[in-house]
């Protein structure tokens, strides 16, 4: 039952993402652009909404269906690791015009040269762990 | 009237239909005890084929993290779905001043979702395909896990939670995107 609950919720995602074009390399382009509002809609509704859920349940003290307390994602205060972290996963982000889940996504729909952009992905994320301790963060 | 419904859907669907949406997926992960972050997957998936035997950085009990490995697969067969039963067969209706912006990089296909004259297999074994392919790939494995979130992680459930690291984060993928989009790409087409 749970097996199924993750796969349905992993095909709705898909489904949204690929019929509102999050998935389009063209999108990605009009959004690093700014010539497009398409993009910042998307993710600005999701995250303003996702804001006041996280405030609903913190202020209701909603616990998870199996009643436990919710855990929020609390990242590690620094700097260095998201700035060029996050600037080496914008390159691949604008010329591949994918981030993770699109990836997957586009292997979906049938663009099957995204399976060579996904192993290069996993190399990427080996290669971070073999180097993670001698980075700075 | 099911028909005209099946049409509406099969039409590309507005920014405030999908974001919503998405905090629906986002508010039902949460609320199954999860979050929603899909690049952590390729570390899980790195564990499976064996990196944990030698190098710490994968030595974690990836049975833990198997419900994600479960909404990758979804995100697969969604996108088969979605390309079977609800693909409409008009070109992305894109900002005019995008298309002449790509068409002088040499860009002259905008019929599909992405740009088939650059994204297909002749192009695998030339320097555009590797850089495209192999070294924008590369980055989005590297770049995600350097900064422990994709645009998931950081853009969607870290800002909901308005974490100041994942602001930051985001502020990187521009940066990245940004130096791409407008000093590489008239360098390397």
């Amino acid at each position: 039952m749970k097996v199924l609950k993750y796969i349905l919720l992993g095909i709705i995602f898909g489904i949204i993402l690929t019929k509102s074009e999050v998935i389009s390399w063209f999108r990605i382009q009009e959004m690093f652009r700014f010539q497009s509002f398409h993009m910042y809609g998307v993710i600005g509704s999701a995250v303003l909404l996702g804001v006041i859920i996280n405030i609903v349940i913190k202020k209701f003290d909603i616990k998870s269906l199996d009643k436990k307390p919710i855990n929020f994602v609390v990242k590690e205060k620094t700097v260095i690791r998201y700035i060029v972290g996050g600037s080496i996963f914008g390159l691949g982000w604008a010329l591949t015009g994918a981030c993770p889940g699109p990836i997957f996504i586009l292997i979906g729909n049938g663009f099957s040269i995204y399976i060579v952009i996904f192993l290069s992905a996993l190399l990427g994320t080996f290669v971070y762990g073999i180097l993670s301790k001698k980075l700075p963060h | 009237m099911i028909q005209s419904a099946f049409e509406t859907i099969k039409q590309p669907w507005p920014w405030y239909v999908a974001g919503p949406m998405i905090s629906l997926v986002y508010f039902t992960l949460i609320i199954s005890g999860r979050k929603l972050g899909i690049s952590s997957n390729l570390k899980t998936m790195c564990t499976i084929l064996g990196a944990g035997k030698k190098y710490q950085f994968f030595n974690i009990d990836w049975r833990a993290y198997s419900w994600n490995l479960l909404f990758v697969l979804g995100l697969i067969i969604g996108g088969a779905i979605a390309q079977l039963y609800l693909k409409n067969d008009l070109p992305i209706d894109l900002n005019e001043s995008t298309i002449q912006d790509l068409k002088e990089l040499g860009i002259s296909n905008f019929n599909n979702t992405v740009p088939e004259d650059l994204f297909n297999w002749q192009n695998l074994l030339t320097f555009r395909g590797f850089i495209f392919f192999i070294v924008g790939g590369f980055l989005i494995g590297f770049g995600t896990r350097y900064a422990d979130g994709c645009t998931s992680g950081h853009a969607i459930t870290g800002l909901a939670n308005l974490q100041i690291p994942s602001l930051i984060a985001v502020i990187g993928f521009f940066i990245g995107g940004l130096i791409a989009t407008h000093l590489l790409f008239p360098l390397i087409f």
